[in-house]
């Protein structure tokens, strides 16, 4: 028997640019709009604080509340004579990585719960997914601040803060999906063959429940980033002298008639951020729909 | 000398409910399949036919021990699968497999073929290693006739036909005992229909394959089955070689599918036998004989017991009180021509 050779590796690179689902994704313009956006606030925050003149925390007490593009500043600065824009570049590293990071945390534990009651079903789903409810009865904002009195509130505690609290649409979606995959005969075909119930979660179902958790996913980045700046705003979230955009938002309401682009620039910045992320969103619901993906 | 069979079913009957009955009062149950006891001999193609919702499809997954059954039991090959736990069921995996209705369905759509091939060898004892599983899986295809070159292709990319033809070979991969191929061609264009006929005739030869073959079509089991067996409301009716059951059926049921077979002559010169009505309810079946609301040769007997397989022939067994009739054989260039091929 002469060896086949294995071409596989090549091919899925090349299957997955060219795929409907990708070209369908690129067709989406706002999608793409939020794709390059995102790109740029990515880029500006990593190599940002490098490029500007000012630290985030150089005090220049001559130049307190300079408006945007004096000097060095590009967009001025604040009470104490930080540099506006180091501040932002640096706040936003910690906001889009509480942001990811929440997603990513949120989506393994919603996967992972969904994927449980979608397979067994019986009583575990049944306990599964009354947990799930009883999770999304509590109002999210009140269950955050809740715990972010009680619990130190750095970065890493905020993140695991809010994915605790937003689990639960995943945990459901994906439920949803796998308890209909599992019907189909090629699930079928693997039970006949022997296959373990690891296998069937993780080879059969899961890449197939692949599309509306990607979704699903990208949402979850867009609140996470919105809850954050709400909870550091109230001042329950990131504590200064780390800057998030949240926190930058708090101290700017103060000056908000003399000074109003210490609150408008982070304003901003949060605003394009969380609608690129749901554009993004958008645009991969309509290519990876699961309707329009089966062949 | 008889050889224990490949398959045995004893009063398999798989009831499922449907609503759930307060306490104290049982709940309705629809009665899919309700005492079926066939055996399907070694190296021979039992062909199982019937209307939609007969329990053909739910007997088959039975067989295959996906869904425990309600009473009674499956012998594979002499061991209760049953009583199995799902890790002592392994090792028997291996020796029986299946084939689906549904080409479109039955691959996952994830995978190339040398992965949905290679799947069945992963689970067996020790395991294949990856380029054993890719020979194999290179071999089956050449064996269901597709070349080599589409191992690292993925099910988007085949027609119906091809998908049904990976399929066979997916379930090939272990060199099982016994196949069962739930309506496999119903799906398909006529014209892949016989060739996937042909494949299936022409491997259960070369691979000495027990097979349950599950259809709607009589013309397909004829040209497949060494033995028919017929269902009806969950029932077997009668159960005969293929030949007698065609040249002498001997359940009114039987008789009427047999005319209902089209026949490739206009305006051919022969009785066809309508059912009045729709198959009874299988929550609440009629009494007696569950057939007898549509026979157009029922009488007020049919009501009261019903009628077990009692034998009619050699190995021909029907279930029905009136022995007296003289019922009408299949007719129609079609059912002869696929009688032809058949290799009873």
């Amino acid at each position: 028997m002469t060896a086949i050779p294995d071409t596989r590796p090549k091919m899925r690179g090349a299957r997955f640019l060219q795929s409907r689902g990708m070209r369908r994704f690129f067709r989406h313009k706002l999608a793409v709009l939020g794709l390059a956006m995102i790109t740029l606030i990515a880029v500006a925050c990593i190599v940002g604080p490098w490029l500007l003149p000012h630290d985030m925390l150089d005090i220049d007490i001559r130049g307190r509340f300079s408006p945007p593009l004096t000097d060095t500043y590009l967009f001025g600065t604040d009470e104490m004579g930080r540099d506006l824009a180091a501040r932002l570049f640096m706040a936003g590293r910690v906001s889009l990585m509480v942001g990811v990071a929440a997603m990513v945390l949120s989506t393994v534990v919603g996967t992972v719960i969904g994927l449980l009651a979608g397979h067994f079903g019986g009583a575990l789903s049944t306990a599964l997914m009354r947990f799930t409810d009883a999770f999304l009865c509590f109002p999210q904002i009140f269950l955050l601040l809740a715990l972010a009195a009680f619990l130190e509130p750095d970065a890493m505690m905020i993140t695991i803060i809010i994915a605790l609290t937003s689990w639960m649409e995943i945990a459901r979606i994906v439920a949803a999906e796998i308890r209909s995959l599992r019907e189909r005969d090629f699930v079928t075909a693997a039970r006949v063959s022997g296959a373990s119930h690891a296998w069937i979660m993780f080879r059969e179902l899961l890449p197939n429940a692949a599309g509306p958790i990607i979704v699903a996913a990208t949402l979850t980045v867009a609140r996470a980033i919105l809850i954050e700046a709400y909870v550091s705003f109230l001042g329950y979230g990131i504590q200064p002298p780390l800057p998030s955009w949240g926190n930058m938002l708090n101290n700017a309401q103060q000056y908000l008639d003399s000074a109003p682009w210490l609150a408008i620039v982070p304003g901003v910045a949060i605003t394009l951020a969380v609608t690129s992320f749901n554009f993004i969103g958008d645009g991969l619901r309509d290519a990876l729909d699961a309707r329009s993906d089966m062949p | 000398m008889s050889e224990t069979p490949m398959i045995r079913t004893v009063d398999l009957a798989q009831h499922f409910p449907i609503r759930k009955g307060l306490p104290g009062r049982p709940g309705a149950v629809v009665r899919a399949i309700d005492g079926v006891s066939i055996d399907i001999p070694r190296r021979q193609v039992v062909g199982l036919v019937g209307e939609s919702g007969s329990g053909k499809s739910t007997f088959g997954r039975a067989v295959m021990a996906l869904d425990p059954p309600t009473s009674g039991r499956v012998e594979f090959d002499g061991t209760d699968l049953s009583q199995l736990s799902r890790a002592a069921l392994a090792p028997y995996r291996r020796r029986m497999q299946m084939v689906f209705q549904d080409p479109f369905s039955s691959l996952n759509p994830r995978m190339s073929v040398a992965e949905t091939l290679g799947m069945p060898l992963r689970f067996r004892e020790g395991g294949a290693g990856r380029s054993e599983r890719r020979d194999r899986a290179a071999e089956m295809l050449e064996m269901v006739g597709l070349p080599r070159s589409y191992l690292d292709r993925f099910p988007h990319e085949f027609s119906g036909g091809q998908r049904q033809r990976i399929g066979i070979a997916r379930a090939l991969m272990t060199s099982p005992d016994f196949l069962m191929a739930d309506e496999v061609v119903s799906a398909l264009d006529v014209s892949v229909q016989a060739q996937v006929l042909n494949l299936f005739a022409r491997l259960q030869r070369e691979m000495e394959l027990t097979m349950l073959f599950i259809t709607h079509d009589l013309a397909v089991v004829g040209h497949v089955s060494d033995i028919v067996a017929v269902m009806y409301l969950g029932r077997i009716v009668e159960i005969a070689p293929t030949r007698a059951l065609f040249s002498g059926p001997r359940h009114p049921y039987t008789e009427a599918l047999l005319s209902a077979a089209p026949s490739p002559v206009p305006g051919g010169a022969r009785k066809r036998i309508i059912l009045e009505g729709d198959v009874p309810s299988p929550v609440n079946p009629p009494s007696g004989c569950p057939f007898r609301t549509r026979c157009p040769y029922a009488i007020a007997a049919c009501a009261e017991d019903r009628p077990a397989l009692a034998a009619v022939g050699p190995d021909h067994r029907s279930a029905c009180i009136r022995t007296d009739l003289d019922l009408m054989p299949a007719t129609g260039r079609r059912t002869e021509a696929a009688l032809e091929g058949s290799p009873g």
